[in-house]
């Protein structure tokens, strides 16, 4: 395990509380079952465990039920596994998944950067990885620093629970929403300034709602400052398979290896199966963290928050696949960048300009021409129409805290050519009757 | 509240109080006596015998119908529950509400508002097809549909599971009582249940009453991240550990006197770690005590199927249905782990009657939902209702079997274990081998149990139990074979101490 420098990054109150209660007895006798378990064959010395209420009695009846319908035992378990499968509840994942995830990740990133599997903590969906995150870095009051716009859920999955509180960094059009020193150091004063503690920065790379990379230069640039201001930096990689030329994605972990994992267990990662495989329903996500305490902080706290066995060695089974997943991350960043193209040009040709993307399931998109007035209110009385008149439902840039009025969310892969098509027709005949009421 | 205090020196026969205290403790006495007049006779009634009162008369004294007020959430809670105005959310449900479909509703709403990528799908179902022998999410076209795969499903669960899990707790309550699929919440396991819960019904610095010995999980699990207090509430072994109101009553008064203010008794049922049922009159004066203090109720009861004993378990659902309680105030915990043995597949249940945590709850789900394809494979495990009819019953005689073959033992080396009817495991009074009657002297025990006779059981004071020498024993992963081992392992400890 490639270990970083000894920590001076502060964790929060509740990650390094004894309250996740493993010193006890409790815990303190499992541990010691782990290391020695009793087997009547091959370790009749072992201990016998009986600090673990679970029930091993009526399995036989499970196996039998399954034996007689196959259907069920399906999904990669197959009867003899279900036993296994059934009872594994381990935090720290299954081996051969985390092993596989981590492969994956290096897949996407083309061997740019290497994952290892016991730096992996799995968590149900990103969702669950961020908050996580969240508990573990800041205290109730604190703050993370997040670059606008951005992804409306952060407001409700990194504060609700939490009591953190989040500061925007303003990025602006000017020059195509990138993250700029000034705007982090203009954030941080801020908070400063409001008394607020600042424990990190959360990006989203590539961006949601951009569709946009970050540059390798903009990440040393974050990378130096989180450095400086000796705070966190959180990397949301869930869309790196979808940067439609897999070139252009920078990740964090490159940047890190590049410095020799120097100063890099400030450094967190956050993945994901549901962008990049299009698996919500599984809920697989996944933190990599450079900290060693951060990941022994986050494999217990994701009691809370588990992936179902039975979901684990079926991914695994799935991610294993060498030839399905190579071609599966080609044929899908295609598929995205064609169907991204299509849109922007249908959009083109209805006037409407959109920012440069090259990643993701979405573009962003410029209406601001059409605003009455350059405000909020402006703008989701444009959006308003658009959904009633229109009716497609995107996504106003004031939900993602966008400092500037008039841009709009539009996603493209979620779903067929045909109704997308019906889309650009709905929006071309409503850019028609927008203009034809603005000469009026 | 100065009126209760001075119930316990009455109690205790110290006497020496104002008259103006002594009366309202005699109409607590009458009230707390013709509650119980109506019911099967309890073996823990302690208070003295006194002349009855109207029930509804007493009712309205301390909880009058309607104005006892709803009950309250956290302010966490409350803020989670309330619906979402930001467009971003509000455009994701219009949209779900009226769908486009390109023939069937060719007017409804475009969704654009939701990342999902549905391009590829067609290269992860070929895969699964040739990978996998009868997949469960192929709908009759072969497509990759309705059960989630293809997009996000309700954080909280599918609704068939729901179904299936509500038929199921039905047959494990044994019929006794029906639940609704409306009032579950489905999450990865009880530990996030119970959590869940937890943030939806008190704020940090809030306490529960708890009584125990408890289960050691929940001091991690429910005070962990949400800042709430566990206030242990000691249970005696001279009545086999059975709930005492009275000591309720002392401990909700001695948080009150700290300043800590109490939202919810959390309860087992069957008793992790006694292993003992909560009968009908405790379960009738649990919800009494919780209405008098305008709180909740918490009743886990994960071992609900897992009974062997002659006594009959009774759900607080079951006490519920019977009589006029609030019910907004009382919530189940639940879950697949213990009476289906499937913890690997991480599903609880937090079963409530109340709307606004269903609500809360519902949303929090979201940080512990369960895989979608595991849902679809309990759906079909659980919908096989004559299956899992059979298997309960088996499963019971089973545990029944291991459980006297393992108390049998135990009492042959002059060990006793507390009468208990539910759970995978006894409750052992080991104290006549510890050297010093204290935590350290149990301790003691224990490590020698675990280093020298390897084998690991769980201590008493884990558990928060108030009486040192108590270890909760499991027995489910053992087999008959094992019981001798063990047996002749204790012993080792046992005699040399």
């Amino acid at each position: 395990m490639v270990k970083g420098a000894e920590s001076c990054v502060p964790l929060s109150e509740v990650a390094t509380s004894n309250t996740h209660g493993e010193d006890s007895a409790y815990f303190a006798g499992w541990k010691a079952y782990d290391e020695d378990p009793y087997d009547a064959a091959s370790n009749p010395a072992g201990v016998i465990q009986m600090g673990l209420a679970e029930n091993q009695v009526s399995f036989d009846l499970l196996e039998k039920y399954l034996d007689q319908h196959p259907g069920a035992s399906g999904w990669g378990c197959g009867i003899s596994g279900f036993r296994e499968n059934a009872l594994f509840q381990d935090y720290h994942g299954l081996q051969t998944f985390r092993q596989e995830m981590a492969t994956f990740m290096e897949q996407i990133r083309e061997g740019r950067a290497t994952f290892d599997p016991e730096r992996i903590v799995l968590t149900a969906g990103a969702t669950a990885a961020n908050e996580l995150l969240t508990f573990i870095l800041a205290d109730p009051g604190d703050c993370l620093l997040i670059p606008t716009p951005y992804y409306p859920g952060f407001d409700r999955d990194l504060r609700w629970r939490t009591g953190v509180r989040i500061i925007p960094v303003h990025c602006s059009s000017s020059n195509g929403f990138q993250v700029t020193l000034q705007a982090l150091e203009d954030a941080y004063v801020k908070a400063e300034g409001m008394k607020i503690r600042v424990r990190g920065l959360l990006l989203t790379n590539p961006s949601n709602p951009l569709g946009t990379a970050i540059t390798r230069h903009v990440l040393e640039e974050v990378l130096d400052f989180v450095t400086q201001k000796d705070i966190h930096l959180i990397s949301d990689e869930i869309y790196s398979g979808s940067v439609f030329s897999s070139d252009e994605f920078v990740s964090v972990a490159e940047i890190v290896e590049a410095r020799g994992y120097k100063d890099c267990d400030r450094v967190h990662i956050v993945y994901s199966l549901s962008k990049d495989l299009g698996l919500p329903g599984f809920r697989v996500g996944a933190i990599y963290s450079y900290n060693d305490r951060v990941v022994t902080a986050a494999r217990r706290m994701s009691s809370f928050t588990l992936v179902s066995s039975q979901t684990q060695r079926m991914l695994a089974s799935m991610l294993a696949d060498r030839e399905f997943t190579e071609n599966y991350l080609k044929t899908n960043r295609e598929r995205l960048k064609n169907r991204h193209d299509f849109i922007t040009e249908g959009l083109k040709n209805a006037g409407i300009e959109c920012l440069p993307g090259n990643a993701g399931l979405f573009c962003w998109m410029n209406l601001a021409p059409l605003l009455e007035e350059p405000t909020k209110e402006g703008e989701l009385r444009l959006w308003s129409l658009i959904v009633h008149e229109a009716k497609l439902n995107i996504s106003p840039g004031s939900s993602c805290h966008c400092s500037e009025a008039g841009w709009f969310r539009v996603c493209f892969a979620n779903m067929s050519q045909q109704t997308l098509e019906v889309a650009l027709r709905r929006i071309k005949d409503f850019m028609k009757n927008m203009k034809a009421k603005q000469e009026k | 509240m100065r009126v209760i205090v001075p119930l316990q020196a009455v109690v205790q026969g110290r006497g020496g109080l104002v008259l103006g205290s002594l009366i309202p403790c005699a109409l607590f006495y009458f009230l707390q006596l013709y509650i119980r007049r109506d019911r099967p006779s309890s073996s823990a009634s302690n208070l003295p015998e006194l002349a009855p009162m109207p029930r509804s008369l007493s009712r309205s004294l301390l909880s009058p119908r309607g104005s006892s007020g709803p009950v309250r959430l956290s302010s966490r809670g409350a803020s989670v529950a309330r619906d979402d105005d930001n467009p971003y959310y509000v455009g994701l449900k219009r949209c779900a509400e009226d769908p486009y479909h390109h023939s069937s509703n060719p007017n409804g709403f475009m969704q654009l508002g939701l990342a999902e990528n549905w391009l590829s799908l067609d290269m992860i179902r070929d895969w699964l097809v040739g990978n996998v022998k009868e997949p469960l999410l192929l709908d009759e076209e072969g497509e990759l549909s309705i059960h989630g795969l293809a997009t996000y499903q309700p954080y909280d669960g599918l609704m068939d599971l729901k179904m299936a899990v509500a038929e199921f707790m039905g047959q494990v309550m044994q019929g006794s009582v029906s639940f609704h699929p409306s009032q579950i919440v489905l999450t990865a396991g009880a530990t996030p249940a119970v959590e869940t819960l937890s943030f939806c019904l008190a704020d940090p610095g809030n306490a529960f009453l708890v009584p125990s010995p408890y289960y050691p999980g929940w001091d991690r699990d429910i005070k962990w991240r949400t800042g709430i207090e566990l206030i242990p509430v000691p249970c005696r072994s001279t009545d086999n550990f059975s709930i005492s109101i009275a000591a309720l009553e002392l401990a909700y008064n001695q948080a009150k006197k700290r300043g800590v203010k109490v939202c919810a008794v959390l309860v087992s049922n069957p008793s992790n770690p006694v292993g003992n049922l909560i009968d009908r009159e405790t379960l009738y004066d649990l919800l009494d005590f919780v209405m008098e203090k305008n709180i909740h109720l918490i009743s886990d009861e994960v071992f609900a199927g897992s009974t062997y004993g002659n006594d009959r378990f009774v759900s607080v659902a079951e006490v519920l249905d019977s009589e006029n309680f609030d019910r907004r105030r009382v919530h189940i915990i639940y879950g697949l782990s213990k009476d289906l043995c499937v913890p690997g597949f991480r599903v609880g249940v937090i079963y409530s009657y109340n709307e606004n945590v269903l609500a809360a709850a519902s949303k929090l789900a979201r940080f512990s939902s369960i895989s979608t394809p595991t849902q679809c494979l309990l759906i079909s495990i659980l919908s096989n209702t004559k299956f899992i009819t059979e298997y309960l019953k088996v499963n019971k005689e089973q545990l029944c079997d291991m459980h006297a073959l393992f108390v049998d033992g135990l009492k042959q080396l002059g060990i006793n274990c507390a009468s208990s009817s539910g759970g995978f495991y006894c409750w052992a009074d080991m104290s006549m081998f510890i050297q010093s009657y204290n935590e350290k002297g149990e301790l003691k025990l224990w490590d020698k149990l675990l280093n020298e006779a390897k084998i690991n059981v769980t201590p008493g004071s884990s558990c928060h139990c108030i009486e040192p020498g108590w270890f909760r024993c499991c027995f489910t992963t053992l087999t008959k074979q094992d019981i001798p081992i063990v047996m002749e392992r204790i012993h080792r400890i046992t005699e040399s101490n």
